[in-house]
C-alpha cells in the first residue's frame, strides 16, 4: 500500500522527525513493520501521541491492573471519560480527577484554567452535570522565586475558569516542597451527577452515523500538548510555550448546557470531548470502544485560522470542543440545539465498518479564506488497533531505593518551647490556612455547599436529583489528598495512607466513601528507582482501597515528572466522592461547645517523625523512618466514628494528619474560637515534641457532649479502636498537659496569615 | 408569588435564583431565556448572578443588548420589582435602569466570602427597617461601586441606598469586616429613583436556608411578597 499524502510544505517522515515527536528509535521501527510502508507525516503525528505516555499510559498500564475497581456501587469503571458511583434512586455521582502539570508550570493561568475546563468536559461528556471540583497543588519551596507567579497564576486560572462556568470549587489542598520547584502539580477534580440509564459512553456505534463537531473552532494551540506532557522538563521548556492551550469558559458553559440539552433528546449514540491529542484522541478511541472505524473529512474541519494542516487539525488541543456521533436522521436536532446556544456544529465525518482512521483533505484548498477548490485525497489511513491496544506497553525494569543509613529513629533536636513551636508550624505554608487561596474560588454558587472549606476535614454538597418523581435532595462528602513526603520514604504505605486520609477525611464529616480516583504523579518511568516507586505506590492504593472500601473508577498517570533530572516526590494524589445518608449527620471540624469532652481514637503516637512537616523544618530533607499504617486498624476508626456520627453522638471529629496531634487540636480550636485542656496521648515513651509532631495516621480527635461518652466508649470498644478520654472544650487557650499553652487567638492570627509571605 | 428568573448566556446563579425562590419561598418561578422577549405573567423579575456573554467587554455590557431586555425595561417602566443580584446588578447598570457602574475590586481578585451589610433605606425588598445588619455572601471580581460625587449626594438625597457593607455589629466595615472590594461609600446595593428595581453584589439566594448555614437573605423575598401584598 502507498503512503498516504503529504502536504505541500510537510517533509517526508523520517527517524529524526519521529525522535523530534518523542518516538524512540525502536517505535519507530515497530511503525515501519507493521504499516510495512513509510508513515505520511501527519499520520507520524497520529501515532506519536497516540503512542505517547499521556495516551497510552505505555509505563503504567501493566501495573494499573492491579488496582481494585469493582463492587456492588460501582456504575462505570475505568476506561471511560469518567467512572460513576450509585447514590440510590436511580441516580449516581461521576467523577474523575486528572493533571495538567506541565502547561500549568508553562503558564500557570492558562494551564490550571484548561485543566480544569478539560475535567469539567469529561464529566459533562457522560451525561452529568457538574454539581462541584476540587484541586490538589504542588508547588516549590516557600520562598523559591518562582512560587508567587506559579501560585497566584494557579489560583486565579482555576477561580477564572470555575467561577465562570458557575461549578463550585468546594476544596482541595496544597503542599510545598522543594521537589516541585522545577515541575509544579495542578490536579482538578470534577463530579457531576446523572441519572445511571441516561449515561452517555464515548462510543462510535452505528455504521453510517454521522460524526458532529460541536463547539470552539480548531486553532494551533497545543498542539502536541499530549508529547509535552510525556517528556522531562529541561532549559529550553520556556520555548514549549506553543503547546499550551487556551481556555474559554464561557464557550465551555455554552457547550455544556447545549450538550446535557442534546442528551436530553436521545439522538445521539456517543459523544467524547476533544481533551489531549484533540480530534485523533477522541475519534480513535470511540472507533476502538465500539470496534469500529472512522472516516473524517477536514475540509469540513471549523477553524480560525488560515491554511491549517492535517498534522496541524490532528493535533490541535484547541480547547471546548466535543465529537459526537448522531443517531443518523436525527443531526437536525444537534443543529438546532447549537443554535439556540450561539454554537458552531458541523458533520465532519461517519463511523465505518473498516476499523480503520481514515482522514481526507484537500492540498491547496483552504476553506477559511476559501483558496482552491475541494477535492480530497487520503492522509491519514491507519488500523484503528494500531493507536489503542497495539500501541507500546512496556514493563520498565524497576530497583529498590538503596535504604537511607539515617532512617532509623530520627527525632531531631527536642526544642525548648513548644509553644512557639506549635505557633511558627501553625502558621507555616504547609499548615496553615488557605483562605487566600479558597476565598478566590467560587464555593457556593449552586446553593449546595453545606460543609465549606476550612469546616470541615471534607467538603459536603447538597446534590439536586430530579426525575419523574420530582426533586430529591442527597449529600456527598468529597475529599482529595496525598503527602508525597510519606511516599517518598515508602512508596507502599504513603499511598496507602493518602487513600486513608481521603477515606477517613469522608467519614469525619459522617460520609461513607463509596470510590476512588486517582492522579498518579511520577518522575521518568524509565529511572527503574522511579518505576519501583510507581509499582509500589499502586499495589499501596490497591491494599488500601480493598482494605477500606473506595474501589478506583477512573483516573490518570502522569509520568515525566522532572527537570533536569530531578524527580518530584511521587504523588499518587487521590480524591474519594462519599454520601452523607442524612445532612443532619454532618460534622465540622472545630470544637463547638464550652464543656464538651474531647477523644482521641484510634492507637495513639509512638514519637515517629519521619516524613513530617516538623522534621522537614527541622532537617531541611524528607528523612526520618517510616510511619506506616495498619489498614485493619483503620477501617475499623473509620467503621466506628461513621457509627457515631449516624448515631449523631459527636459535635465534631478532625484527623490527625499534616503536622500532627497539635496541629489537628489547635485547627479544632481556631474554627469555631474555642479552647481546649488536654492531656497527650503516648503509647510509647518518646520526646513531647515526637507525641506533639508525628504524622502517624489512624487518629481521629472528635469532641462530644458529656452525655454521649458511654456510647461513644462502647462503639470503640466494639470495633476494638483504641479509646482515651484526653480533656475538655473550654478556655481561650489550647493547653496540652506539659507541653504547651497557647492563646487561641494568637494560633488564629499565626494560621491566617500563613501564606502572607507568598502571595504579599 | 410569580417570579420569572432571566437566563443569558453565561448566567451561573440561575438555579441559585430558581430553586429559592420556588423550592424555600414557595414562589412560582420559571427562566425567562434571552432570546425570548416574554416574561410571562410574572410579578416579579430576577435577574441571577454569573458571567453573561463571558463578561467580555465589561461585566453586564453585551446582555445589555439581548431581546429580553426590552420586556425587563418595560416592566420596571410600569413600576415591576426587578432584582438584579451580582451580574444582574452589573447588567442593570450597563441598561441604565441603575445609576453607577460596577468596577474591578479594589485588590483585583474575585472574592467569595461572607460579609454583612445593613439596611440604609426601605423599599420593595427592604421592609425589614433600617439598620437591620444581615450576613450574606459576596462571589465576584467585579463589584467595586463607582459613581460621581453628584452621583452618591443625589443618591443619598432619593434615599437610593439599599446596602452599605458594615461590621458584624452594624458599624463601620473595619478589620476583617472591611469593605471587601473599595466600593465608594462603602455601597453594596441601590435602588432606582422610583424603588422598584434594586441591584445588589451580595447574594441573598445563596444564604436563604438553614442547611446552608445562614438564612438571612430570606428576608429579602418576604419582603417583596408583603410588598405584592401576597401574605
Amino acid at each position: 500500500m502507498s503512503t498516504p499524502a503529504n502536504f505541500p510544505g510537510e517533509p517526508e517522515s523520517s527517524p529524526e522527525i519521529a525522535r523530534e515527536f518523542g518516538l524512540s528509535d525502536e517505535e519507530w521501527e515497530r511503525v515501519l513493520s507493521t504499516l510495512q510502508r513509510q508513515p505520511s507525516y501527519a499520520e507520524l503525528g497520529v501515532i506519536s501521541v497516540m503512542w505517547s505516555e499521556h495516551c497510552s499510559y505505555k509505563s503504567s498500564r501493566i501495573h494499573l491492573g492491579r488496582l481494585p475497581t469493582t463492587g456492588p456501587q460501582v456504575v462505570q469503571g475505568p476506561g471511560e471519560n469518567a467512572g460513576a458511583v450509585d447514590i440510590g434512586d436511580g441516580f449516581c455521582a461521576v467523577f474523575k480527577m486528572e493533571s495538567h502539570n506541565h502547561p500549568s508550570y508553562i503558564e500557570p493561568y492558562q494551564g490550571a484554567a484548561t485543566g480544569v475546563g478539560g475535567i469539567l468536559r469529561d464529566v459533562f461528556t457522560m451525561g452529568a452535570r457538574p454539581i462541584a471540583s476540587l484541586n490538589s497543588l504542588r508547588f516549590g519551596r516557600p520562598d523559591h522565586p518562582k512560587t508567587p507567579h506559579l501560585l497566584k497564576g494557579v489560583v486565579a486560572g482555576i477561580g477564572g475558569y470555575g467561577n465562570c462556568i458557575g461549578v463550585p470549587t468546594v476544596g482541595g489542598e496544597v503542599q510545598f516542597d522543594a521537589s516541585y520547584d522545577g515541575n509544579i502539580l495542578v490536579n482538578a477534580f470534577t463530579v457531576g451527577i446523572a441519572k445511571t440509564d441516561d449515561l452517555f459512553f464515548g462510543v462510535a456505534e452505528g455504521v453510517g452515523n454521522p460524526i458532529i463537531y460541536v463547539g470552539a473552532k480548531t486553532g494551533r494551540d497545543g498542539i502536541h500538548g499530549a508529547t509535552m506532557a510525556s517528556a522531562e522538563f529541561g532549559e529550553e521548556t520556556d520555548s514549549k510555550l506553543p503547546t499550551v492551550q487556551v481556555g474559554d469558559p464561557f464557550m465551555e458553559k455554552l457547550l455544556l448546557e447545549a450538550c446535557l440539552e442534546i442528551f436530553a433528546t436521545d439522538c445521539l449514540s456517543g459523544v467524547q470531548d476533544m481533551g489531549a491529542a484533540g480530534l485523533t484522541s477522541s475519534s480513535v478511541e470511540m472507533a476502538d470502544r465500539a470496534g469500529n472505524g472512522i472516516e473524517l473529512d477536514l475540509d469540513a474541519i471549523p477553524r480560525r485560522t488560515k491554511a491549517l494542516s492535517p498534522y496541524e487539525m490532528l493535533l490541535s488541543e484547541s480547547q471546548e470542543r466535543m465529537l459526537m456521533v448522531a443517531k443518523e436522521g436525527r443531526e437536525r436536532e444537534v443543529f438546532d440545539i447549537c443554535a439556540k446556544w450561539d454554537l458552531d456544529a458541523s458533520i465532519v465525518g461517519r463511523v465505518t465498518d473498516t476499523g480503520r482512521f481514515v482522514c481526507k483533505a484537500t492540498p491547496g484548498y483552504d476553506p477559511f479564506d476559501g483558496t482552491g477548490k475541494p477535492d480530497p485525497v487520503v492522509v491519514v489511513d491507519l488500523p484503528v488497533d494500531l493507536l489503542t491496544n497495539a500501541a507500546p506497553k512496556y514493563d520498565r525494569p524497576q530497583k529498590s531505593r538503596a535504604e537511607q543509613a539515617t532512617v532509623v529513629t530520627m527525632t531531631g533536636d527536642a526544642p525548648d518551647d513548644l509553644g512557639a513551636e506549635l505557633l511558627r508550624l501553625v502558621g507555616s505554608p504547609n499548615i496553615g490556612s488557605r483562605s487566600w487561596i479558597w476565598r478566590q474560588y467560587d464555593h457556593i454558587v449552586r446553593d449546595g455547599t453545606v460543609i465549606r472549606p476550612g469546616e470541615g476535614d471534607a467538603a459536603v454538597v447538597r446534590v439536586f436529583c430530579e426525575d419523574e418523581s420530582g426533586m430529591r435532595e442527597k449529600y456527598l462528602a468529597i475529599s482529595c489528598d496525598c503527602n508525597g513526603r510519606h511516599v517518598e520514604i515508602d512508596p507502599f504505605g504513603g499511598a496507602a495512607m493518602a487513600v486513608a486520609e481521603c477515606t477517613r477525611n469522608i467519614v469525619c464529616v459522617g460520609g461513607k466513601p463509596l470510590g476512588l480516583t486517582d492522579c498518579l504523579n511520577f518522575g521518568n518511568p524509565e529511572m527503574p528507582e522511579q518505576m519501583w516507586r510507581f509499582a509500589q505506590a499502586v499495589d499501596g492504593l490497591a491494599a488500601a482501597c480493598s482494605a477500606l472500601g473506595a474501589p478506583v473508577v477512573s483516573g490518570n498517570v502522569s509520568l515525566y515528572n522532572e527537570t533536569d533530572g530531578k524527580a518530584i516526590l511521587p504523588t499518587p494524589t487521590v480524591a474519594v466522592v462519599g454520601q452523607l445518608e442524612d445532612p443532619e449527620h454532618r460534622l465540622g471540624l472545630g470544637f463547638k461547645r464550652e464543656g464538651d469532652v474531647i477523644a482521641h481514637l484510634g492507637r495513639p503516637s509512638r514519637g515517629v517523625l519521619g516524613g513530617s512537616e516538623w522534621l522537614v523544618q527541622h532537617t531541611g530533607s524528607v528523612t526520618g523512618a517510616p510511619v506506616g499504617i495498619d489498614l485493619e486498624a483503620e477501617a475499623s476508626l473509620q467503621h466506628a466514628v461513621l457509627q457515631m456520627a449516624h448515631a449523631k453522638l459527636l459535635r465534631s471529629a478532625h484527623d490527625v494528619s499534616d503536622g500532627g496531634f497539635a496541629v489537628c487540636l489547635a485547627e479544632a480550636c481556631i474554627a469555631n474560637g474555642f479552647g481546649a485542656r488536654v492531656t497527650l496521648p503516648a503509647d510509647e515513651d518518646a520526646p513531647a515534641h515526637a507525641l506533639l509532631f508525628s504524622e502517624e495516621p489512624s487518629r481521629i480527635v472528635v469532641s462530644l457532649p458529656p452525655n454521649s461518652l458511654g456510647s461513644v466508649h462502647e462503639i470503640c470498644a466494639r470495633h476494638g479502636v483504641p479509646f482515651e478520654k484526653i480533656g475538655t472544650v473550654g478556655g481561650d487557650t489550647l493547653m496540652i498537659d506539659g507541653a504547651c499553652d497557647v492563646p487561641v487567638e494568637e494560633l488564629a492570627e499565626r494560621h491566617a496569615r500563613a501564606l502572607d509571605s507568598i502571595v504579599s | 408569588m410569580k417570579v420569572a428568573v432571566v437566563q443569558f448566556p453565561g448566567s451561573n446563579a440561575d438555579w441559585d435564583a430558581l430553586h429559592t425562590l420556588r423550592d424555600v419561598v414557595g414562589a412560582d418561578a420559571w427562566y425567562a431565556f434571552h432570546k425570548n422577549t416574554s416574561l410571562g405573567d410574572a410579578d416579579a423579575v430576577v435577574i441571577p448572578g454569573g458571567f453573561s456573554y463571558g463578561d467580555y467587554l465589561r461585566a453586564g455590557a453585551i446582555a445589555g443588548f439581548s431581546p429580553i431586555v426590552s420586556s425587563v425595561r418595560e416592566f420596571a417602566s410600569r413600576g415591576g420589582p426587578v432584582l438584579g443580584i451580582c451580574n444582574g446588578f452589573q447588567i442593570l447598570t450597563e441598561m441604565g435602569l441603575l445609576p453607577g457602574a460596577l468596577a474591578r475590586n479594589a485588590h483585583l481578585r474575585f472574592e467569595c466570602r461572607d460579609i454583612y451589610l445593613r439596611v440604609e433605606n426601605e423599599g420593595p425588598f427592604t421592609d425589614m427597617g433600617r439598620g437591620t445588619v444581615l450576613k450574606l455572601p459576596i462571589a465576584h471580581a467585579d463589584g467595586r461601586y463607582h459613581t460621581t460625587e453628584e452621583g452618591l449626594a443625589e443618591l443619598e438625597r432619593h434615599g437610593q441606598v439599599a446596602f452599605r457593607y458594615c461590621a458584624s455589629h452594624g458599624g463601620a466595615p473595619d478589620g476583617a469586616d472591611a469593605n471587601p472590594n473599595g466600593s465608594v461609600s462603602d455601597i453594596a446595593g441601590v435602588y432606582n429613583r422610583e424603588k422598584n428595581v434594586l441591584g445588589m453584589m451580595p447574594h441573598p439566594e445563596r444564604a436563604s436556608e438553614a442547611i446552608l448555614g445562614n438564612d438571612d437573605g430570606l428576608a429579602l423575598f418576604q419582603s417583596l411578597r408583603r410588598h405584592l401584598g401576597l401574605q
